[in-house]
């Protein structure tokens, strides 16, 4: 199979609500096999253009298409090749995992003789064998999320869309949820398309998409997106700063900076650095701390502000309150 | 376009929840039972009864009709139950089309009423009335019908609902409503003319119509059935008709 054999194309796509445009003619493709990310804060955009490529909302303008399937004019086509696994739960509370798995093939109409196997197979990948006849209201939400990943892969999509798919659960069930996408992943050879806006679930991604007031600020590997930053940061802190601050100028150039009772610099190639820093450095060195660029730092670098839950929940809200309102108006 | 194992399965889901929730069960029971004796008794002692039917056997083809009301506004009602908790994008990103989603909820809501019209029928020994096998399957009959009609009308209304607090607008001011402006307490042609018009344009009227005149065999107005049979399978038919292809047609927007 070609690496650059693309199964997501989206070209010029804008939504507009109202006087809100949630994406703003946004291009980009997903190829086979990969794992995509969106990366945006709240309100960015991310649901809106994941709504979009599963038919849920039809775009004001530009194209969109799924394994050669237009999601505008095709929506059938494009619906049975992909797996949905939306941000809230979306499993009937009051049947049992194996009730809810059941009614999926029905719905995607899996062939009959292979139903019964298929979702014991999908129970056992995901560790829900033992609890197959309880009640979805008996279970927590890391359990919840793992039956919808499996009822998302069951009927073999050929791309599986997760929508902030760890949002709400701790940090540990949250690390359990990614071992059992990546193991699927390869095990159903599926492309993954994913929206989040945790730095360290991006990190997943073969490739990302940093994603800000609808539209598409930056797109690469981690690693090229955090090359964007120059450099890593030195901490030290030293028995004398400032002394230390003038020093360092003198004999490498760089500007350090004084901060908390220590001091920092920016370098490329932090840990080639630290060696050569303390070897020329005639002031005792107490603690040396590298820390290497985030996603963060990028998203920073590029928007000037962080992605942060708490400065930007009004920012979601606002979104939700206009697509609320648009729809009130529609009806 | 209708697929039928999409339908088949959204039946399925509707039945087996409805076995669960044994207080739905239990409740929609519970009603009737508490009007024939506690109102229809009270009542019985100021309306005497008249050629050959008493005031409680006068309202029981009500009751049904009123069980039948209430049964398939709140199947119909799961519809904005299932958006608020997420069920419904799992049916609406499924590769089916809308109407499957709607024939489904139509049939199972259809079911589950006429399932518990029938079993309001072992009141009837209570009430000195004789029924035969054939009234039993005109019964069913009838219920199948009037039940279809509600159900659907129900899901052209959850279509438009965005939220649950919608439903007790909805309890209020239409499905009360539509209970007093029946026929199923007080016959409607004595009513005065302007609430007369409106049990006119109700389908219930003539669905609780039609089991007066199965149950209450020659009975005439007022107690008796006060429309012609025809008419009122007719109207509850025409209406049925109508209600399931707008509610299909409203299921299928999309922004």
């Amino acid at each position: 199979m070609p690496v650059s054999m693309s199964i997501i194309t989206v070209n010029n796509l804008s939504k507009q609500f109202k006087s809100l445009t949630a994406v703003d003619d946004i291009s980009f493709s997903v190829n086979e096999g990969e794992v995509f990310g969106f990366l945006g804060p709240n309100g960015a955009g991310k649901t809106t253009t994941i709504n979009i490529l599963c038919t849920l909302l039809s775009p004001t303008s530009g194209t969109a298409a799924i394994a050669g399937h237009d999601c505008v004019a095709r929506p059938d086509q494009v619906r049975a090749s992909i797996g949905l696994i939306f941000q809230d739960t979306t499993l009937d509370t009051g049947l049992t995992a194996y009730e809810n798995l059941k009614f999926h093939a029905y719905l995607y109409n899996l062939d009959h003789k292979l139903t019964g196997r298929r979702i014991d197979e999908m129970l056992e990948v995901v560790e829900l064998t033992g609890r197959k006849n309880d009640l979805i209201k008996n279970f927590s939400g890391g359990m919840k999320r793992r039956l919808e990943i499996a009822r998302g892969l069951l009927h073999y999509p050929r791309v599986l869309f997760l929508d902030e798919p760890t949002l709400g659960l701790d940090p540990q069930t949250r690390n359990t949820i990614w071992e059992f996408i990546n193991t699927l992943r390869k095990r159903e050879k599926i492309t993954v398309f994913m929206t989040t806006h945790y730095m360290e679930e991006a990190e997943n991604c073969d490739r990302i998409a940093i994603i800000d007031h609808g539209k598409i600020i930056a797109e690469n590997t981690p690693a090229k997106l955090k090359e964007m930053v120059h450099g890593d940061i030195v901490r030290l802190v030293t028995e004398d700063n400032a002394r230390a601050i003038a020093e360092i100028r003198q004999a490498f150039g760089i500007t350090a900076k004084e901060e908390n009772g220590g001091i920092f610099l920016e370098v490329e190639r932090g840990e080639e650095f630290i060696p050569k820093l303390i070897h020329g450095l005639p002031v005792r060195t107490r603690s040396v701390n590298l820390q290497k660029p985030t996603l963060n730092d990028v998203f920073l670098k590029l928007t000037g502000r962080t992605i942060r839950d708490d400065v930007l929940t009004d920012d979601k809200e606002t979104t939700r309150e206009f697509v609320r309102s648009h729809r009130r108006a529609q009806r | 376009m209708i697929q039928w194992r999409p339908v088949y399965v959204i039946c399925m889901r509707e039945f087996i929840k409805f076995f669960r929730e044994k207080s739905r069960l239990l409740g929609t029971l519970a009603r009737p039972v508490l009007w024939l004796f506690v109102v229809g008794n009270g009542m019985s002692s100021l309306i005497k009864p008249q050629a050959g039917f008493s005031y409680l056997q006068f309202i029981f083809p009500g009751m049904i009709g009123m069980t039948i009301l209430f049964s398939s506004i709140f199947s119909s009602i799961s519809i904005v139950w299932d958006r608020e908790f997420g069920f419904m994008k799992e049916m609406l990103v499924a590769p089916i089309s809308r109407t499957s989603i709607v024939i489904g909820k139509a049939i199972s809501g259809t079911f589950i009423s006429v399932a518990q019209a029938v079993i309001i029928l072992v009141l009837i020994p209570f009430l000195g009335i004789q029924i035969t096998f054939l009234q039993f399957i005109e019964v069913v009959g009838v219920s199948v019908l009037v039940s279809f009609c509600i159900t659907s009308m129900g899901i052209l209304i959850a279509a438009r609902l965005t939220s649950f607090d919608g439903f007790n607008i909805i309890m209020n001011f239409l499905v009360m409503p539509m209970l007093f402006l029946s026929g199923a307490m007080y016959p409607v042609t004595s009513m005065p003319p302007a609430l007369r018009h409106l049990t006119q344009i109700n389908p219930l009227t003539y669905g609780i119509d039609a089991f007066k005149h199965v149950l209450l065999r020659n009975g005439t107005p007022p107690l008796g059935p006060e429309f012609p049979i025809m008419l009122d399978l007719a109207v509850v038919t025409a209406i049925s008709l109508a209600m399931i292809t707008l509610a299909a047609l409203s299921f299928r927007k999309k922004e």
